[in-house]
């Protein structure tokens, strides 16, 4: 359903208002933090609670029962309205996955305005699997048979990418430098302190060859987003509204040759050749074919950086460079604000840690501040495109398109 | 009292020695290797296949990347919490008769400072940790350099 204009179906919806809690290590309830980011993007929408037709909730799978039963769980806090109700998990694409609930009821018309709403309270150090002896769940296994991490994961990109394209360390901390300095400029960031490469390069290493500083710490955090239908924003006087454009929610194609949390093997190719592209590639190109637009159309991206290599990936998977190019493009300062593409203006997750279900729509929240050229101190002159990206275990992953 | 030897999954590996294997399975329609093992149906989009026969992968294979651990993981990993915490190393190795690459962890006493993309390591049988009962086995990738 690309925006090609012939027949004035655009396949849009609108971004009413946005809204998030700080991330933090704050000790308390999701529910808390999942109502305070609700109450602000229908604040920032001009809309009572009550006119919501539908509520979206990205599941927290920490939460116990009422982190499963989200949108069911924030409808409650916000007092029962009658609302229509959905919950999703996707792991770390939940929040996208809750956002194209969310459009595809817009769309068809089961709905005029929808809130989604994410929020997790994480636990200290690893995150780990739930517990009991479950061999037939592959996060369970590789944590019981090789004390596999998340960074675990991060460690073996890091390190292939070293050996394959040649990056340092140095460029691993330069990510880091970069995008503390943005979130610096974050009032909703966990980290507003600037770092120096000698001190990512000065602090433990926790998976060879990544740092404490090139690894993203896991947060408490709430996020929300208020859509509807272009009509119903024109009805609110909101003649220009930011729209989401295009929201790719792909699955790997089989074989899968890169070895993704939490496989302990990756898919073998000796019966089918595998795809040109990896599955990230295959995200933001999903994305980019939605929304009619690509890599030279956008003016900035918001990207999973769960480590610091991690992000140079994610520059060549969006197509932003060639393959191997990542380090480059930042060395450049293609990648930081005043550059040609920036990426992580919100500081990232560097600055952020990761707050599962509300991330990816965080992530959303800073394409919106920024393409009504509200982003203050972070802004990208002139905002008209934007890309998120993200990936998650169990073949998850997500990309969405926002236009101005 | 003599402690059982029990692998820590059933069926995905077998032998001692110089005959340790992992094991996998392998479509008999269309070919495709998998591990962890499929038993029931084929994981290729464009197979019918539920016929699994059970195959050894290789022993041997190429680095294609590695980490190690730092701090002690979470359970269920198993370790001692009286004891401090010694690092190992985790490797992700390349089989290229099956096209695919399995991770494991190194045979003690191999730190990163010893691994490179591209080196050539073979599988062993190895102890994962020991309790009052039971021996528990599992894989790990010894450098072909080494001799230990």
């Amino acid at each position: 359903m690309a925006a090609d204009g012939g027949d004035g179906v655009t396949g849009e919806v609108a971004v009413l208002g946005v809204g998030m809690h700080p991330w933090g290590k704050w000790g308390r309830g999701f529910v808390e933090y999942g109502v305070v980011a609700a109450r602000a993007a229908l604040a920032d929408a001009g809309l009572d609670w009550r006119e919501v037709d539908s509520i979206v909730g990205a599941d927290t799978v920490r939460g116990g029962y009422p982190g499963y039963v989200a949108g069911a769980t924030f409808a409650k806090a916000l007092g029962w309205q009658g609302a229509r109700v959905t919950s999703v998990y996707a792991a770390c694409a939940s929040g996208a996955q809750a956002i194209d609930t969310a459009r595809g009821q817009i769309l068809s018309g089961l709905a005029d305005v929808v809130l989604v709403v994410g929020a997790d309270a994480a636990p200290k150090g690893f995150f780990r699997p739930a517990g009991g002896d479950r061999p037939d769940d592959p996060d369970w296994l590789r944590f019981r048979i090789l004390g596999a991490t998340n960074p675990t994961y991060f460690g073996l990109y890091a390190r292939r990418r070293m050996a394959v394209h040649g990056d340092t360390m140095e460029d691993f901390a330069q990510v880091k430098v970069k995008n503390s300095a943005l979130g610096a400029l974050n009032p909703y960031a966990r980290y507003r302190k600037r770092v120096t490469v000698d001190e990512v390069a000065g602090s433990a290493v926790v998976a060879d060859p990544l740092r404490l500083l090139d690894i993203c710490a896991t947060s408490d955090g709430g996020a929300a987003v208020v859509l509807c239908s272009m009509e119903f924003a024109r009805r609110q006087g909101v003649a220009e509204p930011v729209r989401v454009r295009a929201v790719s929610t792909v699955t790997p194609r089989y074989p899968n040759t890169v070895l993704d949390l939490p496989d302990i093997a990756t898919d073998s190719a000796v019966a089918v050749e595998p795809a040109g592209e990896t599955f990230r590639a295959s995200i933001a190109r999903a994305a980019y074919e939605e929304a009619g637009i690509g890599p030279e159309d956008l003016s900035l991206a918001e990207v999973y950086d769960l480590s610091t290599a991690l992000e140079l990936q994610w520059y060549e998977d969006l197509g932003l460079c060639g393959e191997g190019e990542g380090a480059k493009l930042l060395r450049e300062g293609a990648t930081t604000l005043g550059g040609r593409v920036p990426v992580n203006t919100s500081g990232g997750l560097a600055s952020f840690g990761e707050a599962v279900p509300a991330q990816a729509i965080a992530q959303v929240c800073e394409l919106t501040w920024q393409l009504r050229g509200a982003a203050g101190d972070r802004q990208v002159e002139g905002a008209r495109a934007g890309m998120t990206a993200n990936q998650g275990l169990f073949g998850h992953g997500s990309a969405v398109v926002a236009v101005r | 009292m003599s402690r059982t030897t029990t692998p820590v999954v059933a069926g995905w590996f077998t032998g001692g020695g110089d005959d340790f294997r992992l094991l996998g399975t392998r479509c008999r329609s269309c070919t495709s290797v998998f591990f962890p093992r499929e038993d029931v149906h084929c994981r290729n989009p464009g197979c019918a296949g539920s016929e699994l026969e059970e195959v050894p992968l290789s022993r041997r294979g190429r680095v294609w990347s590695y980490t190690d651990g730092r701090y002690r993981p979470p359970s269920p990993y198993v370790t001692d919490p009286e004891l401090p915490w010694e690092p190992y190393a985790l490797i992700a190795v390349e089989l290229e008769a099956e096209r695919m690459v399995v991770l494991g962890q190194a045979v003690p006493g191999v730190t990163v400072a010893e691994l490179a993309v591209g080196m050539e390591v073979e599988v062993v049988s190895g102890v994962l940790h020991e309790d009052a009962e039971t021996i528990w086995t599992t894989w790990q990738w010894r450098p072909t350099g080494v001799t230990a």
